[in-house]
């Protein structure tokens, strides 16, 4: 058989094809236009194609030619700052092609071959190199050093090595075997990349978002998933992490998500700073954006695309952090190639493998030894749209099954106006304990049991709730009443943020631990001040303590912190002697 | 290929008709049946394959046999588009329906549409003043932006979905939306109220109206849509009109695509609809939007009736998923005799932020709104307090927003079928409202538009 064969079927984004030599997940070019297409099924002499791109008019009898390789991306400098579709086509280069609607048939070049790099070597002739290890570097952008690698299949000793400007196709380097080292090299994106071994996670990606650092930390190599109905709150989430999470490298995935909101991310990251380094936030940002009505196939490779991207930066020791907006639209994706492929079906339609692709993909986060002997890590954060916000429905269950953190959003937060809408009552974080050390060397020896107090004032809340919604709150007891007050002040001066305020979008966690320490200090004050005589009312009006709560919008709150705190305990204490 | 007849019909199953033995055939290709008695219906190739083709059939399959002959016409659907449309009425597939002549295609469009480039979109930021208080001040509007209904049966979107196409504009331009409005299964009594409403106002002469009605063919649905919104594509990115797109009701298009994918023994997705129809939906409402070096804009108005009332029903669900906010009808407040009765609690508009403020609105809008809001909801949830304990058992600041969330339902939900309110006349009405609670309950405003806005300051 040839690599050649025809069309015999198509029925939407699935094309059937005859007479063709094709081994699973072989990229093919279908019809005349050449249209990308990936093999998913074979069934004796034909092999069933997923297609990127819209097949209608396309006929029987058209050719189907096999490239021979699996879907695969380029990695390389340039990667970083780029906008890609889920096949790693550059949407700026679509737009120079095609204008303004996408339309089908056009390749492009994941990132400019032409451009010169500067590279320089840090092996020398003569070292015998393996697969994975560094042997050059490249400045990628003004923060992002690029470091050229073995690629992972190849390995000998260096016959040459030549430091100065190349292009990603030009060789820079020759092993003794003949083998040539280019700066670009291709990873088929549905098989990991190898890495030495696996760590246990030990350090928090911080987030700047209190509700999450403080209560429901995520360990960098760790997996998290956020669940919520429309409205809720998902992509300002997403968003905010991509914008201010403490990760060197951001992979941000529009999986089927909105077009608007999509141009809005492309046209406010760009102007966007990391406050980490104070440099423009795209110079660590690589973003795929495959919207709801871009090839529904592309989408279900987007986020594999993704991820490669990531495991490759993590590979040269970065910390790295991937979004992915929403995993639903994926696995409805899936959903919706499987019903073609007329396959059995599981829970809701979906495939039966559902859950095991979920796990695998999940399972590519991690903190690792590179096999360049670093430490590298990729963090992923997955949305879930569940359908009517109910996460019984398979992909959420999928996703709690095999992610150690969740962030539970809640439509009935976002309905009262309670930014990030994540409900402290049921979302969990599993990293706590291996993470808790990090936070008493790096932050407070006391941080965990803080932790604790403020979560069971939480827990306490809630309870007493209940009461309150049969009875009334002035029916309680004064010191359950406080503990009403300091529930409230831990809900609108510290669980809410204002994602979108200048200075309340990023919180540093040594602040938060501030804040969290304030909320104490003042349940403290209360409580001596109320033992002593004071009225609750009196104690919680203090206006230095409303200065203490708005004082979370001003610039260089980290200063002026504690002598707030100090001016609301002594009006609190003063309002004993008022009695 | 065309021209060529076949008479090889094997099956014929629902709206679905199969054939086989055909030379190649393209997927979507567009096919026309010619029946024993001579007339003819038309349809669209779903699955072509060396020995069997599906066509879907948009009128229905009644009187097919298996000596129908089929014949292949070469191409897939298209709309011929010109600016002559602009006042005409068309039925479901795109012929005329109000009698004059054939369109004189300046160009024929596929109606499928191709996604715009993510990268290519402009984010819309241009406020459209609707005169409804309830949308303008708390489920803003943005050119641009695809913003459905959510109603239920009995509601009157109908009403509210006319006034906005009358009275939507940019404050302070006179630009004139055009209107393109896609009926598709409803029935001819709310279709003459549309007409007539849009008559008697003028409307009609700038929009395009395209007519499926609920005793049309259900398949002939799964099109009418697409064509709309290549007519409104034409217009906005070829002719730099401003357009508004309304249709109604998606939730008939939703069961016409359960129909087809029954009638293809499909596995189903929830409640019996296909597992492709988010995809499906998105390619409709994602054709909103605002495109780079365009001057033209389609916003979108998509209304749903919510069977049940039932919000997490698969077509509002996925819909809110896809749309950029909801207006949300509530059955309660249209009982109460309250017009528009919009919910606006679970209403959202996703853009709003990118609108509002003193360039395009008011200074104040933003605070205004979430007060508004948020002193509503906490009315409503004493509501329910007060079922149980009584209003005495309420303190002074509840009392307050309790009485609030009266007035909000009165004075600024309820307004008249013509009543065109500005956004001043809308963002003061909301001070004058507010001014009945205590300033020091008043968390979520500035200082600053207190001291400005607030009547106590003002006379």
């Amino acid at each position: 058989m040839s690599n050649e064969g025809v069309i015999y079927r198509i029925s939407g984004p699935v094309v059937t094809a005859t007479g063709m030599s094709a081994g699973m997940y072989d990229v093919v070019r279908v019809g005349i236009e050449g249209l990308m297409g990936e093999v998913i099924e074979l069934h004796g002499d034909k092999a069933v194609i997923q297609v990127y791109e819209d097949t209608s008019g396309m006929r029987p009898g058209e050719p189907v030619i096999n490239t021979g390789e699996t879907l695969s991306v380029s990695l390389g400098p340039g990667l970083l700052t780029q906008i890609y579709d889920g096949i790693q086509r550059p949407l700026p280069t679509l737009e120079e092609v095609m204008g303004v609607f996408i339309t089908r048939g056009v390749d492009a070049d994941a990132f400019d071959l032409e451009k010169k790099w500067t590279f320089e070597a840090v092996v020398e002739k003569g070292t015998a190199v393996e697969g994975g290890q560094v042997i050059g570097h490249v400045q990628e952008t003004e923060t992002i050093v690029h470091k050229i690698m073995v690629p992972p299949t190849m390995s000998g000793v260096i016959k040459s090595i030549k430091s100065g400007d190349f292009n990603v196709t030009e060789t820079v380097c020759v092993l003794e075997d003949g083998g040539e080292i280019q700066m670009m090299q291709k990873w088929p994106v549905r098989t990991p990349r190898p890495y030495r071994q696996k760590y246990a996670p030990d350090t928090p990606l911080v987030t700047g978002m209190r509700i999450l650092d403080f209560l429901f930390p995520l360990a960098k190599g760790g997996a998290a998933g956020i669940p919520g109905p429309f409205g809720s709150g998902k992509t300002v989430t997403q968003q905010s992490l991509a914008k201010y999470s403490d990760a060197q490298i951001v992979v941000y995935i529009g999986c089927g998500e909105r077009g608007n909101e999509m141009t809005e991310v492309l046209d406010e990251f760009p102007h966007l700073i990391d406050p980490n380094t104070g440099k423009p936030l795209m110079n660590r940002t690589v973003m795929i954006a495959n919207t709801s009505n871009m090839p529904v196939a592309a989408r279900e490779a987007s986020v594999y695309t993704g991820i490669t991207i990531a495991e490759y930066f993590r590979d040269m020791g970065y910390d790295v952090a991937l979004m992915a907006d929403s995993t639903s639209r994926w696995a409805e994706a899936m959903r919706e190639i499987s019903s073609r492929l007329e396959e059995m079906p599981g829970e809701e339609g979906y495939p039966a493998y559902l859950s095991s692709r979920i796990a695998e993909f999940y399972e590519r986060a991690g903190r690792v030894e590179t096999k360049n002997g670093d430490d590298g890590s990729v963090t992923v954060i997955g949305a879930v749209s569940p359908p009517g916000g109910d996460i019984s429905e398979p992909v959420s269950q999928g996703t709690l099954r095999i992610v150690k953190v969740f962030w539970g959003l809640d439509a009935g937060l976002a309905r009262q106006r309670h930014f990030p809408a994540i409900n402290w009552l049921n979302s969990y974080s599993l990293y706590p304990q291996s993470l808790n050390q990090w936070f008493r060397d790096n932050i407070a020896q006391d941080f965990p049991e803080v932790r604790t107090q403020i979560s069971g004032l939480l827990q306490v809340e809630s309870e007493l709730q209940e009461i309150v919604q049969l009875v009334g709150s002035d029916a309680l007891p004064v010191d359950q009443q406080l503990t009403l007050e300091v529930a409230r002040m831990i809900r609108e001066y510290f669980l809410q943020q204002n994602g979108f305020h200048e200075v309340d979008a990023f919180c540093d966690i040594n602040l938060q631990y501030s804040m969290s320490k304030a909320i104490l200090s003042f349940q403290d004050a209360a409580k001596n001040a109320m033992a002593a005589g004071a009225q609750l009312n009196d104690v919680v009006n203090v206006p230095a303590r409303t200065a203490l709560m708005r004082g979370r919008f001003e610039k260089g709150y980290v200063d002026t912190i504690e002598s707030m705190v100090k001016n609301m305990v002594d009006e609190i204490a003063a309002t004993v002697e008022e009695n | 290929m065309t021209g060529k007849e076949y008479r090889t019909i094997t099956d014929v199953k629902g709206p679905l008709v199969f054939l086989n033995k055909t030379e190649p055939v393209a997927f979507g290709e567009i096919v026309s049946l010619r029946l024993a008695d001579g007339s003819i219906k038309n349809g669209q190739v779903l699955d072509t394959s060396d020995d069997l083709v599906i066509v879907q059939v948009f009128e229905g399959t009644a009187k097919i046999d298996r000596t129908a002959g089929v014949t292949f016409m070469g191409d897939v659907f298209k709309l011929p588009v010109s600016t002559d449309l602009v006042g005409r009425i068309l039925d479901g597939a795109g012929r005329p329906r109000d009698g004059g002549p054939d369109i004189v295609a300046e160009e024929n469009a596929d109606i499928i549409g191709a996604a715009i480039n993510p990268f290519s979109r402009q984010s819309p930021h241009d406020f459209i003043q609707t005169g409804i208080s309830a949308i303008d001040c708390c489920t803003t509007l943005v050119r641009g932006q695809k913003l459905p209904i959510f109603s239920a049966s009995g509601l009157p979107h109908n009403d509210i979905a006319l006034q906005i196409a009358r009275q939507a504009k940019l404050p302070g331009s006179d630009e004139q939306f055009i209107v393109v409005f896609c009926a598709m299964g409803i029935t001819a009594e709310e279709y003459n109220f549309f007409r007539s409403d849009l008559e008697r106002t003028g409307a009609l002469e700038n929009a395009v109206l395209f007519v499926n009605l609920a005793d049309d063919p259900a398949v002939e649905r799964i099109i009418t849509p697409r064509l709309a919104l290549t007519a409104a594509e034409y217009l906005a990115f070829e002719h730099d009109y401003h357009v508004l797109v309304i249709y109604t009701d998606m939730t008939n298009y939703c069961d016409a695509l359960r129909q087809i994918g029954a009638a293809r023994e499909e596995v189903p997705g929830r409640r019996g609809y296909p597992g492709y129809m988010y995809t499906d939906l998105a390619m409709l409402y994602e054709r909103a939007g605002i495109v780079k070096g365009k001057k033209g804009s389609i916003t979108q108005f998509p209304i749903l009736t919510m069977p049940g009332d039932d919000i997490t029903h698969p077509i509002p669900d996925l819909s809110g998923y896809i749309t950029e906010g909801q207006i949300v009808i509530s059955r309660e407040l249209h009982q109460q005799g309250i017009y528009p009765p919009i919910n606006v609690l679970p209403s959202l508009s996703r853009l709003m932020g990118s609108c509002i403020g003193a360039k395009t609105t008011r200074e104040d809008h933003k605070s205004v709104s979430d007060q508004m809001y948020a002193a509503y909801a906490q009315g409503r949830e004493l509501r329910g307090l007060v079922a149980i304990v009584g209003e005495d058992a309420l303190n002074e600041r509840d009392k307050q927003l309790l009485d609030f969330s009266g007035v909000f339902e009165d004075r600024f939900l309820r307004q008249s079928r013509d009543e065109d309110r500005s956004i001043e006349e809308t963002l003061d009405l909301c001070w004058e409202l507010m001014s009945e609670i205590d300033t020091k309950y008043l968390v979520r405003l500035d200082q600053d538009w207190i001291d400005k806005y607030h009547p106590e300051n003002r006379s």
